[in-house]
C-alpha cells in the first residue's frame, strides 16, 4: 500500500496550493461482520479529478457513498471544504451524523450523480434541476428556471425540458441527473459509477459530458469502470482491493507502469 | 314519494358524506404517521403499531363502533368527572369521524406503508444526497411518489368509508340509512325507500369514480402508460 492522504499530484496540473475540498482519513466501513473498507484515505484538491476503480466488492462505491453519509462510516474522518463531519453512536453503536443541518448543508454542495439515475419520476426534467435550488438552497424560482434551462441545453436536453424522465433513454436521464447535480453549484461532484446502467451505445454521450467538464476544471471524484476515460480525465487514480488502497498515483503510471501485481491482473481482465 | 321524505333522505346523505369525508381525512393523516412510524420508527413505535393495525382489523367494525361509541363518550366523561368538569354530550358527527376514522387510519396505515415500499428508493437516496430535511423530503418526494402505488388502495377506502357510515345508524346518528328506516317505517313504502338510498349511495360511488380516476391520472403523470409495457 503506498502513502495516502496528501499524495503528491505529479501529473499535468500544479494543484498542491489548492485548498482541499475532499479529505477522508482512515475509513472504516463494515455492513455487520462484512468489512468492507479497512482504513481508506483519499484527498481532493480544487480541480482535481479523482478517480477510484478497483474490482466489484472491493468497496469503491461505499468510499464514495461515505463521503456525503449516504454510508455512515464504521470510524474515521471526513472533511469537506475543511469542515469535519461530526459524527457519534446511535442508541445502537452505530456511528450516525450527529449534527443532521450540518450534514444536510454540506450534501447540498455536492452534487451525486447515481448509476441508476435516481431522478424524480412524478416532475418533469425541469422540475428535477430546480428542485434543490428552489426548495433547499432557498434560489429564487424564475432565476432557477433561468439557470436549469442553460443547463439543461448544455447537457443537450434543452427540448426535452417537460418530459418526464420514465419517458427518455437511460442516457438522456443521466445527462438529466449531471444537470441537476450542476445547478446547486456543487463544490465537488459524486458520480458512483454513471455509465454502469447505461447501454452501450448510450455511454458515449455521458462520457462526453464528464469529460467536458473535468477539462473545465470541476472537482469531481469519479468511480467507474472506464479505464480509458479514467485515465483520460483522471489526474490521480485510486485503486481500491478488498476495502484498502492498493495503489495510486497519477494515470499514466498507474495504467502505464502498474507496480502492483493485482492491479496489473486487474487492467488485464478489465482491458 | 311522499313529499318531504325525500329532504329527508337528503339530510341523511349529507350527513352521511360529512362522517365519510371527515373520517378519511383522519385516516389518511393517522395512516401516513402509521407507516412513518411503521418503516422508520423505533421498536417501541412499531410495536404499538402492530397493536394498532392488528387489533383494529381483528375486531369487527360494527363491535369496534359500538366500543368506541359507548365505552368511548363513557371514558372521556369520566375522566372530565375525575377533574372535576361537568359531562359533555359528544355529538354524534365528532364521535362518528373519529371512530371510523380510528379503523379508517388502521387499513390506511398498511396502504401507505406498501405505497412508500413501492417506491424506488434511489428517489429517496437522491433526496437524501441533495440535504433535502425530512419534512421537504416527505411532502416533495415520498408523498408524491407513492401516491401512484396508494391511490387505488385509499380509494377502496373511502367507498368503504362512505358505506360503512350505515353502521353508526345502531348509535342512532341519523345518517343516510337511519333516515331511510324511518321514512320507510313511517309510510310503510319500503321498496320506494330503500330503493331510493340504494341510487344514492350508488350515485356518491360513481361520483367518487370520475374524480378519484382524475386523481389517479395525474397522480401517474410521470409513469408510462402500463398498456405500451405489454
Amino acid at each position: 500500500m503506498s502513502a495516502v492522504g496528501t499524495a503528491t499530484v505529479s501529473s499535468g496540473k500544479a494543484l498542491n496550493s489548492a485548498a482541499e475540498a475532499i479529505h477522508v482519513e482512515n475509513l472504516h466501513k463494515k455492513f455487520g461482520q462484512l468489512h468492507v473498507l479497512k482504513g481508506v484515505s483519499l484527498s481532493a484538491r480544487d480541480g482535481e479529478v479523482i478517480a477510484i476503480i478497483g474490482g466489484s466488492g472491493s468497496g469503491k462505491s461505499t468510499l464514495l457513498r461515505c463521503i456525503n453519509c449516504l454510508e455512515n462510516p464504521t470510524s474515521g474522518i471526513i472533511r469537506v471544504n475543511g469542515e469535519e463531519i461530526k459524527l457519534k453512536a446511535d442508541s445502537h453503536g452505530h456511528t450516525v451524523p450527529a449534527d443532521r443541518r450540518q450534514i444536510e448543508r454540506i450534501r447540498s454542495r455536492l452534487g451525486m450523480v447515481f448509476q441508476n439515475f435516481n431522478l424524480w419520476s412524478h416532475m418533469t426534467l425541469i422540475e428535477n434541476v430546480i428542485e434543490v435550488p428552489v426548495h433547499v438552497l432557498g434560489v429564487k424560482r424564475d432565476e432557477a428556471i433561468a439557470q436549469a434551462e442553460k443547463l439543461l441545453a448544455r447537457v443537450g436536453l434543452a427540448e426535452k425540458r417537460d418530459v418526464y424522465p420514465a419517458f427518455l433513454s437511460g442516457g438522456q436521464q443521466q445527462r438529466a441527473a449531471i444537470a441537476r447535480a450542476l445547478a446547486i453549484n456543487p463544490r465537488v461532484m459524486l458520480f458512483d459509477e454513471p455509465t454502469s446502467a447505461l447501454d452501450p451505445e448510450l455511454v458515449g454521450e455521458v462520457l462526453k459530458v464528464i469529460g467536458d467538464l473535468a477539462r473545465e476544471g470541476r472537482t469531481m471524484v469519479l468511480v467507474t469502470h472506464e479505464m480509458k476515460f479514467a485515465r483520460e480525465v483522471a489526474t490521480h487514480v485510486v485503486y481500491l482491493y478488498n476495502g484498502l488502497v492498493e495503489e495510486e498515483g497519477p494515470p499514466e503510471q498507474l495504467f502505464g507502469a502498474p507496480k502492483s501485481e493485482r492491479l496489473k491482473q486487474f487492467l488485464r481482465n478489465v482491458g | 314519494m311522499a313529499p318531504g321524505w325525500g329532504g329527508t333522505l337528503l339530510v341523511g346523505l349529507l350527513h352521511s358524506l360529512e362522517i365519510a369525508i371527515g373520517a378519511t381525512f383522519l385516516g389518511l393523516l393517522i395512516g401516513t404517521a402509521g407507516a412513518f412510524g411503521k418503516l422508520y420508527g423505533g421498536p417501541v413505535t412499531r410495536d404499538l403499531l402492530a397493536v394498532y393495525t392488528t387489533v383494529v382489523r381483528a375486531v369487527p367494525e360494527l363491535v369496534l363502533i359500538l366500543l368506541l361509541y359507548y365505552a368511548g363518550t363513557d371514558l372521556i366523561n369520566q375522566v372530565l368527572a375525575a377533574m372535576g368538569y361537568s359531562r359533555v354530550d359528544i355529538s354524534g358527527l365528532a364521535a362518528g369521524i373519529f371512530v371510523l376514522g380510528f379503523v379508517q387510519g388502521a387499513y390506511s396505515t398498511e396502504v401507505i406503508r406498501g405505497a412508500i415500499l413501492a417506491i424506488p428508493q434511489g428517489q429517496i437516496e437522491a433526496a437524501r444526497a441533495y440535504g433535502m430535511p425530512p419534512g421537504l423530503m416527505l411532502r416533495r418526494i415520498t408523498i408524491p411518489a407513492m401516491l401512484p402505488f396508494a391511490i387505488p388502495g385509499l380509494a377502496n377506502l373511502w367507498l368503504i368509508a362512505t358505506k360503512d357510515t350505515a353502521l353508526l345508524a345502531v348509535v342512532g346518528f341519523f345518517e343516510l340509512t337511519l333516515a331511510t328506516r324511518q321514512a320507510a317505517g313511517v309510510t310503510k313504502a319500503y321498496l320506494i325507500f330503500y330503493l331510493a338510498a340504494g341510487v344514492l349511495y350508488l350515485a356518491v360511488t360513481l361520483f367518487s369514480n370520475v374524480i378519484i380516476s382524475r386523481v389517479e391520472a395525474w397522480s401517474r403523470r410521470g409513469m408510462p402508460s402500463v398498456k405500451e409495457a405489454r
